[in-house]
């Protein structure tokens, strides 16, 4: 990189992340005159405006794209229409140990003296708290789900290709086109107080158009200022360059790639000021889209490759001053990280089903290798058509151990878009985003609404329908276990208690996403999603072309081993017989294992039962080594947990399909379960994804990805599975071919994704032991990459904990 | 028919191209002190004895038939002399302190478990890999093998010492698309007491495979103060430059990695008090072989 850029990257390393008030002095300021004097979709889009007209802008020494959410990098907004922070979040904020942020006294004065006075009932927060229902709560509590739109907004979605061919003033015009037409159609066809609704929508629309190409214009006047009084010409011809481009973009479509760049990162300030929606937003395929930019300029003469990559490097900057906002309760315990999860695509699948790369796609793997920053997430989308050499190209990188990229199947990517209901050209155009979750990009509202932890469902199921940690009835009374006849009779009540909490799920889901349809509207990020112009309709309200909402499950290593030991030892042959045949076959146990051994077991976290524990550690069938015992209860639960969800309607028009992802939530779900039959401790970490339990799969990687390719991925809208190379595993270039050929496999059998860990166990320990040591110390978690340093304890001794692969 | 196996290792990507599986027959005629598999040595099943998992419960002696014994500070004490292998004392262990190595296949049995992941070998370029043990002491169940494989459409590879009949070793390198031979010591006084056996068929062998066109890589492990000494040296170069076909060499630097499985068979290891081969030891006798002309690589 060169000296601008490694100034550039110093600074956004060394900025401390930093709770900023503006932007919610300036909300309330706006609430407390306007509220009430509009249609809600009016004073969201005002209150944006409003946002935009008044925050501080920023632009720093040497930047070339411009532009921060906050008044300064680092410096991150609250949103008190959300969540609004209580003096007390506000200082264990300042004070945790892991992931805190500054908090300035004077931070807390306004927000005690201006904010808490006006929000505290008012948020959404307070608001869906008091709507949800008792079941609700008992269930949320338990740590049987967790909900996502509790503080944070939907959004979990990414910019497709119209940013760069579309200008704003282009969206106002479609959307003026749009209320002639809603004049000019039959009336009658539709009432009249629905076709004012979509006026207000239209409206509310243009009014976010008009504010982000307001904002983009304060940049261009600040940046003029900055050049008349600059005395470096180099630095005076570089801001005059800004200005002009911020005069241009948003507002006109983008012709240069540097404007390209400029433009996206206008709409991600845009997205992410307007609300705080989950993922931030994402540039998704940026090669594909700055391609024609590239391909152009590097043709005329007038950009280099070198340009270009400083230009991206620039840009990456951006997102890596973004520390995601604070999140408080569960929430900060199933996501608790500075990343904020936007994603870059590499490589995939143009809309004609060719190869989607380009030299762009490996420019930007060297700028991933540079740059050896937290954000943004990048992965590479490989499918059959992608060429080996790019393939080869991103395990390369893949070797250096920073946990990026991560690896999607493109192909099966598309299936399981295509699966759910969309047109195979949107599927193409879609990817992955956030952690592993597929979408069809700039078309698509596709909501991840909370994890659900399977394991814990089956604790209930043990406990005839009540939570052993608190002793609370949740769940249906399904029998006391020790009375099940066989292992069927077991998985039944297994069965009845999730479809029971996942309608209580589902019941919550319906209540919060109709409070985001008619009190939290996102106009902007309507304008840029189709077709929410053409249907006069909110994103939030199901204004996409497609509405899905995911539920993600967690712990299926977890539970299928469990289930496996439950039916190997509690169940079958000598076990429940009494020891017939032991002394035949080395495998059985010999020992008579009735249910009510293990429930005590259980119960007493294996202190009294040390021998039961071992039994079922070594003697059971274990999900990730290739055995079709293990791995056909492993789809046996995948299947009951799949019918429970898929396809059920949600409020938005759209269909619930299922995820199998955990973010940090497999702690946090672990925290919440006891001891499992699979001989987990309680309190301890649930299996990670889809990655078997740690420790458990003991036949190398094939063994785990035939395991992994078990499940139906088509049928998921995204799996995680995670592995953990040795840095000697992967040392001579035949090791990485054997890699290549290990991903290219996995695919070929139907996995979604895969993500790798390069660094070794010691390592890790002393990077515990010698934080100061490794603060650079980069390592995929589940999804996303973080500072190992920046992990909580369980969750870095959840990481030292997964299998290592090393060859034969 | 049947044979007799002590591993199926997934993911094997040093014996032979791509990612492999392979098989470990149990069973060795030689007798190399250095040896990294000694629980292959031993045609018949037998008792490893893992002691960090040891509680001292000894639910193991409780199962045993034999006389009961344990030792005076009260763990259990396997009596190799009189042990039939039953497996009880493993079933008894719910630690897994005690495993049973060696277990029967049938041909079938075993080329289903080996044809797993096939899509990784088509992915890879890979396939399966005979080795031991002599994979060759079992001659009619490993031919089987490799005939079955191939029948399969397996790329198959024979890892072997060359101590076969002369028409064993033929025949199973007609069925092997690759055949990994392993060289230690060229002087036949010293391979007599090092290895344990006769030179010269094992010579005689190698050059009817390398005359029949199969394609060979030698497998030299080097071996401080047994195979490492420059006359060695000189006449492995010399033999193999003297081969037709045959020009690539793996050196295989010594580890004392194989200390815990002695451990494990409650043996002691001369090796265990003898160095590693040092890495610039290694790469030097690499730049020599290659100097003689040889395709000479590190490792396997």
């Amino acid at each position: 990189m060169n000296d601008r850029v490694q100034r550039l990257r110093d600074a956004t390393l060394a900025a401390r992340p930093t709770i900023s008030a503006e932007r919610a002095e300036l909300l309330t300021n706006f609430y407390r005159v306007s509220l009430g004097r509009f249609p809600t979709p009016l004073l969201r889009a005002m209150a944006f405006r409003h946002i935009c007209e008044y925050k501080t802008i920023y632009i720093g020494d040497d930047e070339l794209i411009v532009g921060e959410r906050g008044p300064r990098p680092a410096a991150v907004p609250t949103y008190p229409e959300l969540t609004c922070h209580s003096v007390s979040d506000l200082e264990i904020l300042n004070s945790r140990e892991k992931t805190s942020y500054d908090v300035a006294p004077g931070t807390i004065e306004t927000y005690e003296r201006d904010i808490i006075p006006y929000w505290r009932g008012r948020s959404l927060r307070d608001r869906l708290f008091e709507l949800l229902p008792a079941e609700w709560h008992a269930t949320y509590g338990a740590g049987i789900f967790t909900e996502f739109m509790e503080q944070r907004a939907p959004g979990h979605t990414v910019a497709d290709g119209k940013l760069y061919t579309t200008g704003t003033l282009d969206m106002k015009r479609h959307i003026a086109g749009r209320l002639d037409r809603l004049d000019a159609e039959a009336v009658g066809t539709r009432a009249e107080e629905e076709t004012e609704r979509m006026r207000a929508q239209l409206a509310a629309m243009d009014v976010a158009a008009d504010a982000v190409i307001l904002f983009a214009q304060r940049h261009a006047e600040l940046a003029g200022k900055m050049a008349e009084s600059e005395r470096d010409p180099n630095r005076r011809l570089e801001l005059e360059t800004i200005s002009e481009i911020c005069r241009r973009v948003p507002a006109y479509a983008p012709a240069t790639f540097h404007e390209a760049l400029q433009t996206y990162w206008f709409a991600h300030l845009a997205v992410v000021t307007e609300l705080n929606g989950w993922d931030a937003f994402s540039p998704g395929h940026l090669d594909q889209h700055l391609w024609p930019f590239y391909e152009r300029e590097i043709a005329a003469g007038t950009l280099t490759r070198d340009r270009a990559k400083e230009l991206l490097e620039c840009f990456f900057v951006k997102f890596n001053n973004h520390p995601a906002p604070p999140k408080v309760g569960v929430t900060a315990a199933e996501s608790g990280t500075y990343t904020d999860f936007a994603n870059i695509n590499l490589a995939g699948l143009l809309r004609d089903g060719t190869d989607g790369s380009n030299e762009l796609s490996f420019l930007l793997l060297e700028v991933i290798e540079e740059m050896h920053i937290l954000q943004p997430s990048q992965n590479v989308q490989i499918s059959s058509e992608t060429p080996n050499r790019f393939l080869q190209e991103a395990v390369r990188v893949i070797r250096k151990g920073y946990g990026y990229p991560s690896v999607f199947n493109a192909d099966r990517v598309v299936d399981e878009l295509v699966r759910q209901g969309k047109s195979i050209e949107d599927a193409r155009e879609g990817g992955t985003s956030g952690c592993v979750e597929a979408g069809a990009f700039g078309k698509e509202a596709y909501i991840l609404t909370g994890y659900f932890n399977l394991p814990k469902v089956l604790e209930i199921a043990l406990n005839d329908g009540v939570d052993p940690r608190t002793g609370t009835r949740l769940g249906p009374a399904t029998g006391d276990p020790r009375s099940f006849e066989n292992f069927d009779a077991l998985f039944a009540a297994f069965e009845t208690q999730m479809r029971h909490f996942l309608e209580i799920k589902l019941l919550g889901n319906d209540i919060i996403e109709g409070y985001y349809a008619e009190h939290m509207p996102a106009p902007y990020l309507s304008l840029i999603t189709d077709d929410c112009i053409e249907n006069g309709l909110d994103y939030n309200e199901g204004g996409a072309r497609y509405n899905t909402s995911y539920i993600q499950g967690v712990g299926i290593g977890t539970i299928t081993d469990s289930l496996a030991a439950l039916r190997r030892h509690a169940f079958d042959g000598a076990a429940r017989g009494g020891g017939a045949g032991a002394a035949s076959d080395p495998g059985a146990t010999g020992r008579p294992c009735p249910m009510d051994r293990f429930l005590a077991a259980l119960a007493s976290d294996y202190e009294g039962d040390a021998e039961l524990r071992e039994l079922v550690v070594n003697r059971s069938p274990k999900w990730g080594n290739d055995d079709d015992e293990a791995d056909e209860l492993m789809r046996r639960v995948f299947d009951a947990y799949f019918q429970a969800v898929d396809g059920r309607p949600n409020r938005r028009g759209g269909s619930y399909h299922i995820d199998m992802l955990p973010t940090t939530c497999h702690i946090y779900f672990g925290s919440v379960t006891g001891a499992t039959p699979d001989g987990r401790a309680a309190g301890t970490p649930l299996s990670e994804g889809i990655s078997p339990v740690q420790g458990a799969d003991r036949l190398g990687p094939t063994a785990v990805l035939r395991s992994a390719a078990k499940m139906d991925h088509e049928r998921t809208g995204g799996t995680l599975l995670n592995m953990k190379f040795a840095p000697d595993a992967l040392a001579e270039d035949r090791d990485l071919d054997n890699l290549a050929s290990l991903i290219r496999t996995y695919f070929k059998l139907g996995g979604h994704h895969i993500q790798f860990n390069v660094v070794s166990v010691e390592t890790l320990r002393d990077a515990q032991l010698r934080p100061e040591a490794h603060r650079d110390l980069i390592v995929r978690v589940a999804g996303y990459s973080d500072y190992f340093c920046d992990l909580s304890r369980e969750l870095q001794d959840e990481i030292i904990s997964r299998t290592e692969q090393a060859p034969a | 028919m049947t044979g007799t196996i002590f591993n199926v290792q997934r993911y094997s990507v040093h014996d032979g191209p791509g990612i492999r599986t392979t098989a470990f027959l149990k069973g060795c005629p030689l007798t190399c002190s250095w040896c990294h598999n000694p629980e292959g040595v031993e045609p018949t099943p037998e008792i490893l004895v893992l002691a960090d998992r040891c509680a001292g419960c000894l639910a193991c002696v409780e199962a045993c038939p034999q006389p009961k014994v344990e030792r005076a500070d009260g763990t259990p004490w396997t009596n190799r002399a009189v042990c039939q292998v039953c497996g009880r004392c493993v079933a008894a262990c719910v630690r897994g302190a005690r495993k049973l190595v060696g277990r029967e296949v049938t041909v079938e049995g075993l080329a289903d478990e080996l044809e797993r992941d096939r899509p990784f070998y088509e992915e890879s370029g890979g396939g399966v890999t005979l080795s031991g043990g002599e994979p060759l002491m079992q001659a009619e169940f490993a031919l089987a093998v490799l005939e079955l494989c191939r029948k399969r459409g397996l790329h198959t590879a024979l890892d072997t010492s060359g101590a076969a009949p002369a028409d064993v070793a033929a025949r199973a390198a007609a069925l092997s698309d690759l055949v990994l031979f392993d060289l230690k010591q060229l002087d036949p006084d010293m391979h007599r007491n090092t290895v344990g056996a006769e030179l010269e068929p094992i010579l005689e062998n190698l050059r009817a495979i390398d005359g029949s066109g199969t394609e060979t890589w030698i497998r030299f492990p080097l071996i401080p103060e047994a195979t490492d000494a420059r006359e060695n040296l000189r006449a492995l170069a010399d033999t193999v430059l003297s081969l037709t076909n045959t020009r690539r060499v793996h050196v295989l630097p010594f580890h004392r990695t194989a200390a815990d499985k002695y451990a494990r068979l409650e043996r002691s290891w001369r090796h265990d008090d003898l160095p590693d081969a040092s890495e610039g030891r290694a790469a030097r006798v690499v730049d020599y072989l290659t100097g003689r002309g040889l395709d000479a690589r590190l490792g396997g």
